[in-house]
């Protein structure tokens, strides 16, 4: 019973890692297109998500730590069998984080100039890299019998994983351009808007194309039906988007990404990495799992703090709920 | 190199460099808290000025921190997967909660301070700074609880079935009589870390004679701070050396170079010897000093390596049990002395300072100056010397180091990522240097008028640049 609870629980961290770090990763992929005219609407753009991004990624770190302390097989094995991709992952991420803080400092253009692509490859290359690697451990990585992860990084770049990835990045992309059309006015909502009309039938079809693979390969009913949801929350999206309902639409995008993640552990359970090719090496919740005591005492931390957590986060999002505005009404 | 040794290094690299940050971050935004709170309480503008300007310099390392603290987090089931496996049960949970607890106090209430200067009141705007700072002395104490248990394991139990440890305890996991002396050790080195960059970059601009009323306020806060934190690193110090003769006698013996037990141990002051024969050749001793500092009696017999050596054998099985004692007797060494350096510095600038004079002229600002990069090398040692100290065990008394790696890991896979690592850290402390560098060298600019703070405008109060 533990052992579910914290497999769900370990689930909405990942959930709520992807649709608040997704539009990260978006708004900061789209810097050089929708901020590409002047110095005023690139401050806009990155100000949609100063204030907040460093706190969503926080939701990366839980997501891991809770997997370390409830399931330290899955935590030990997923992480040092995507070594590679992990360490691109680490990269990309660092990149992101000197770049989003210190562009506001440098004191040269120049200076600017290396912090916007830093900025541009650390939001693009995490969302491709963390659908690629989300969708493989859902396919399966080559186990020993001791959880030893003996596929390469070459190998985590099947098909499926490719189309995990593409997902992921064309969802997130979308997601930052229906996040910045919610906070921003003026010339640059416009702009974010054209971009989401020319995302939104690619996304669709990666959509589309990577729940049907999902159930191929895991099968299941459920899975099925959170993917048809997720296709149905984008469509929804947008809906949402055609009648300038950008609140809705966010809703939309969001709920598709949390739906998408939501039906990789549903494909999984009670798995939490299964093992290609000899699925009686898989680690499951059960075998993957700490010890009960552990589990119990991080449930009441679980418990008591994550309200509070989520509580003081919406907060900061009411603080800076005012949209911002580009150089064509910042003058 | 086996794989083993080159994961040791890259753990040692990214660790030690990650931890060049971290103290200034809990030392800094804890000054940057006080001087907001002496701003708001008496209405003093000079002191809204120095929140600004240490503000943003205070956030320039706090972003170096934050991007090396993902790889801190993740590395543990990268290159040591059978560690996590064995530890997992006991180790995850205080790493959680420092995520969970600390780590989204700090960011989410960091990211209202910057961005808040005119959307919150100026109560409210405070005191997410004050929460900010909390939130990195909890991430402090969990993150040292994980490792007290790697120093000194309790609350736990070996599963015979799994051959791993279970957490029996959290309550003893997390008031582990190691975690209890070195806790207040570290923040202790914190505030010292905080307070000597404060002192040393404000005396750079006293020395250049540039609003000297301003960095003058600066200095004193900072030297009061190390003061009283400097005496806090030494007794915290002394109590941690008695705890860790108890647990880990092997870990003071190497510090001291005392080979064979001794009644009444001197302390040693410089040792050169042979480590193949386990005896010194040269050894400048004060005498009975170690015996005090290892257990508060001068005449008491404290255990030298030799004889730890061997009772280790006959209780673990053949192998090397003493670590690497060039490294240990040194790193301790530089560690207490510029421990100690400091506390006289901090002595004489105060007592240079009464009555509203300078804290001294320009050869002693120029000490103060240079004196900023003490508590780094200190730290660095500490961290050396506790973590080679304990050596061959990543647990003490359960688990090897060499038994902890990843065994599926490729040795050419993390030689790639410790050449990776090294280049954009490499990189990083250019870029970070710099942007400090340049940013502490400004005149702390006036307040233009009319803007907006705490949602009402006040002439004469500038709204802080410190957002994008």
């Amino acid at each position: 019973m533990l052992e579910e609870f914290w497999f769900v629980l370990v689930a909405v961290l990942w959930v709520g890692f992807f649709v608040l770090e997704g539009f990260d990763f978006g708004v900061a992929a789209l810097l050089p297109v929708v901020g590409r005219n002047n110095e005023t609407d690139r401050r806009a753009v990155l100000g949609t998500i100063g204030p907040v991004w460093d706190a969503n990624e926080v939701w990366l770190l839980t997501a891991g730590g809770a997997m370390f302390a409830a399931f330290p097989e899955w935590y030990a094995s997923m992480f040092s069998g995507m070594y590679l991709a992990l360490f691109l992952v680490l990269f990309s991420l660092i990149i992101r984080g000197v770049s989003l803080e210190y562009r506001g400092k440098a004191t040269t253009a120049a200076g600017r100039a290396w912090c916007d692509r830093g900025i541009t490859i650390g939001g693009a290359l995490p969302a491709l890299l963390f659908g690629v690697a989300c969708t493989n451990m859902v396919r399966g990585l080559e186990m020993t019998p001791d959880h030893e992860v003996t596929s390469g990084l070459l190998d985590l770049l099947n098909p499926y994983g490719l189309l995990g990835g593409v997902t992921t990045a064309l969802l997130c992309t979308l997601h930052g351009a229906v996040f910045l059309t919610l906070k921003t006015r003026g010339e640059i909502r416009d702009r974010a808007r054209r971009i989401t009309r020319v995302l939104i039938p690619p996304a669709l079809a990666a959509l589309a194309g990577l729940a049907v693979w999902t159930v191929a390969i895991r099968g299941g009913i459920a899975v099925a039906a959170v993917g048809a949801m997720a296709l149905f929350a984008l469509g929804f999206a947008a809906l949402a988007w055609f009648n300038e309902r950008d609140g809705w639409a966010f809703t939309g995008t969001a709920g598709a990404i949390a739906l998408l993640v939501t039906s990789w552990f549903v494909a999984l359970y009670p798995n939490v990495l299964p093992a290609l090719g000899t699925p009686e090496n898989s680690l499951t919740i059960s075998n993957a799992a700490s010890g009960h005591y552990t589990l119990t005492i991080m449930t009441w931390v679980a418990v008591l703090f994550c309200p509070v957590v989520i509580g003081y986060q919406a907060w900061s999002y009411w603080v800076f709920r005012r949209r911002l505005v580009g150089s064509d009404e910042a003058g | 190199m086996s794989q083993d040794t080159i994961a040791r290094w890259q753990f040692a690299i990214t660790t030690v460099y990650h931890f060049l940050f971290v103290p200034l971050t809990i030392g800094l935004s804890l000054l940057v808290a006080v001087m907001q709170t002496a701003w708001v309480r008496t209405g003093n503008v000079e002191w809204l000025l120095l929140t600004r300007f240490w503000g943003k310099l205070m956030l320039i390392n706090f972003a170096m921190g934050v991007v090396t603290g993902i790889v801190q987090e993740f590395q543990f089931g990268m290159n040591w997967s059978d560690y996590s496996r064995f530890v997992g049960d006991v180790f995850g949970p205080p790493l959680a909660m420092e995520a969970l607890i600390a780590f989204f106090l700090e960011s989410t209430f960091l990211g209202l301070w910057i961005f808040g200067w005119d959307r919150l009141s100026k109560r409210v705007h405070l005191a997410t700074i004050w929460l900010a700072s909390i939130g990195t002395v909890i991430s402090a104490y969990f993150i040292l609880a994980a490792n007290s248990w790697m120093q000194h394991p309790v609350g736990y139990r070996i599963n015979p079935q799994t051959g791993r440890a279970e957490l029996t305890s959290i309550w003893k996991a997390l008031t582990n009589p190691t975690q209890m002396v070195t806790f207040p050790h570290v923040l202790a080195a914190s505030l010292l870390t905080g307070g000597a960059v404060l002192v040393g970059l404000s005396c750079w601009h006293l020395r250049k004679g540039q609003q000297v009323e301003l960095h003058r306020r600066a200095v004193r806060l900072g030297l009061v701070v190390c003061a009283v934190a400097s005496v806090g690193v030494l007794l915290s110090g002394h109590f941690q050396g008695q705890v860790m003769t108890r647990q880990q006698p092997m870990k003071m013996a190497s510090a001291e170079a005392l080979w064979d037990t001794e009644k009444s141990a001197g302390w040693s002051l410089f040792a050169y010897g042979d480590v193949s024969h386990g005896e010194n050749k040269v050894d400048i001793k004060i005498p009975y000093m170690l015996s005090f500092m290892a257990t508060n009696s001068f005449t008491a017999e404290v255990e030298g390596v030799n004889n730890l050596q061997a009772a280790a054998v006959a209780k673990y099985g053949p192998g090397d049990y003493t670590p690497v004692m060039g490294v240990t007797f040194w790193s301790f060494r530089i560690m207490m002395a510029l421990g100690g350096v400091y506390l006289t510095l901090a002595a004489f600038g105060l007592w240079r300072m009464r009555g509203g004079r300078l804290p001294g002229g320009r050869y002693a600002l120029l000490a103060f100056m240079g004196a900023a990069v003490l508590p780094y090398a200190a730290n660095t040692a500490g961290w050396i010397f506790t973590e080679m100290g304990r050596q061959p065990w990543a647990v003490f008394g359960l688990l090897r180091t060499s038994d902890a790696v990843s065994p599926g890991v490729s040795t050419t896979a993390v030689i790639a990522t410790l050449a990776g690592f090294t280049v954009i850290y490499g990189s990083l402390a250019v870029v970070a240097l710099r942007l400090f560098l340049q940013h502490g060298r400004h005149e702390i600019p006036a307040l233009s008028t009319n803007v907006t703070i705490g949602g009402e405008s006040r002439p004469g109060e500038a709204l802080p640049s410190l957002a994008y």
